[in-house]
């Protein structure tokens, strides 16, 4: 068989019952046009993002979260993912985040968070130089 | 075969990595494969096809939840484009879908085509057996949405679901030659909107005037998929379908028809390798030289590329 190239896979969720939908939409189309495929996860359970991950076998997930709760609803993602030993996935926070729970949020496990205003760039960089590199050092 | 041991045994995530090991086609997950293959076979696939957002995730969301009532388990295969510019993709099926997602009864994979045509991704069939070997009862393969030519899923799949809506055209529309003839059952969906009844009539009129004695004869059913009205009888049809398979003896020879398009397929892949590895591509180029000073011919070069291919020539 060919080899064919390997795409980074990434889960978009947003988490609970969060409405805004147009943070997810901006940043899955940008990661798409960077060459990436995006499941586009919509509203989900901390529960169902992380089945989502395991049966998607993504590199990254994305949590967008606009209407507090996210320490609880990121947590709670962080430990589902722990407790079904997914190791090798890049967790990202995207949205309102108070700057003084970015410390705990990385304490979690999150790898990175961005705020509204973070040029796309920003974001489809870190993830090519980020995603899938624990799982190939394996 | 690491994966393969534990797949057999139940291990989703297993599943999950082989699958991804399959897309990126890493050698080892060939070999994975290979082994997994005895264990397949016994899955009922389903194919759900139809043009863009004629409702086919929210249909096949439906379907999932009337086989679970059965309880039968439930693998899905949901294939959306990828970007020919760019090489990404939007995965944006499994959305509809996503009440099944903590379900164990219910593995949902999504699929970006990679540059395959014809409604699948390469490795969908592939993904097919890996589910096949989690021992999913049914297995519900949705295409890309197609337009009109985009059979493929038709050769695969034991029953294959066309999906329409409502005022997609007029009779010489539903004259033409392509999935409405490949179709098993024909859904008209978003039945709530107006002309559904007479879309269905005139479809119906159509299909009558077709001579096909002792032959399946699709049933044209109208569903509300959003409220999952009509799919009771969806499901119904399926079985009726797989009934006449089994009982005419048709299930073995479609069967048979699908292995030996896997088997061709697989055939042109390694031909396809063997061309773009690094000596015989030289030599190739060597050909195009050739080819363009007009000294030989497509034909005649195909012919010396085949015999290097393969010493013993085939008459």
């Amino acid at each position: 068989m060919g080899k064919a190239e390997r795409r980074i896979k990434v889960l978009m969720t947003k988490p609970g019952f969060d409405g805004h939908w147009r943070g997810a939409t901006v940043v899955s189309m940008a990661l798409r046009d960077a060459g990436m495929e995006v499941i586009y996860g919509g509203n989900l359970t901390p529960r169902a993002i992380v089945q989502t991950a395991i049966q998607e076998d993504v590199d990254v997930i994305g949590l967008s979260m606009l209407a507090a709760g996210h320490m609880r609803l990121a947590s709670e993602v962080m430990h589902l993912l722990q407790e079904n030993e997914v190791k090798d996935v890049l967790v990202l926070v995207g949205g309102t985040i108070p700057k003084e729970d970015i410390p705990e949020l990385k304490k979690m496990g999150i790898n990175a968070v961005f705020l509204p205003g973070t040029p796309l760039d920003t974001i489809t960089n870190y993830v090519r130089e980020n995603a899938g590199v624990r799982r190939e050092s394996k | 075969m690491e994966l393969a041991g534990k797949i057999l045994e139940g291990d989703v995530q297993a599943a999950a990595k082989l699958m991804r090991g399959i897309e990126d086609e890493v050698p080892s997950a060939v070999e994975e494969l290979k082994s997994i293959y005895p264990y397949t076979g016994r899955a009922y696939i389903v194919g759900v096809t139809g043009a863009p957002g004629a409702g086919k995730s929210t249909l096949v969301d439906v379907l999932i939840s009337t086989f679970r009532q059965r309880d039968m388990t439930v693998g899905v295969v949901a294939i959306d484009p990828t970007s020919p510019f760019t090489g990404g993709a939007i995965l944006g099926d499994r959305v509809r879908m996503q009440k099944h997602s903590t379900d164990s009864g219910v593995f949902i994979r999504s699929l970006a085509t990679r540059g395959w045509t014809g409604g699948l991704a390469k490795a969908a069939i592939s993904i097919i057996h890996v589910m096949d070997a989690m021992s999913k009862d049914i297995i519900l393969v949705e295409t890309v949405g197609i337009g009109q030519a985009e059979v493929d899923v038709t050769r695969l799949a034991d029953t294959s679901i066309l999906v329409l809506t409502p005022r997609m055209g007029d009779a010489i529309q539903m004259m033409k030659a392509g999935v409405l003839e490949a179709a098993s059952i024909i859904v008209v969906n978003k039945a709530d909107k107006e002309d559904a009844v007479s879309y269905r009539r005139q479809m119906k009129n159509i299909l009558d005037m077709k001579e096909s004695p002792s032959e399946w004869k699709p049933p044209i059913l109208l569903t509300e998929a959003i409220s999952g009205k009509g799919v009771h009888e969806v499901v119904e049809a399926i079985f009726k379908h797989k009934e006449f398979l089994v009982s005419s003896g048709k299930l073995s020879g479609k069967r048979r028809d699908a292995a030996r398009l896997e088997l061709s397929q697989a055939v042109e892949g390694l031909i396809k390798t063997c061309l773009n590895d690094k000596t015989n591509r030289d030599r190739w180029e060597k050909l195009v030289d050739e080819l363009v000073s007009r000294r030989t011919d497509p034909c005649s070069a195909a012919q010396i590329v085949f015999s290097t291919l393969f010493p013993h020539k085939p008459d």
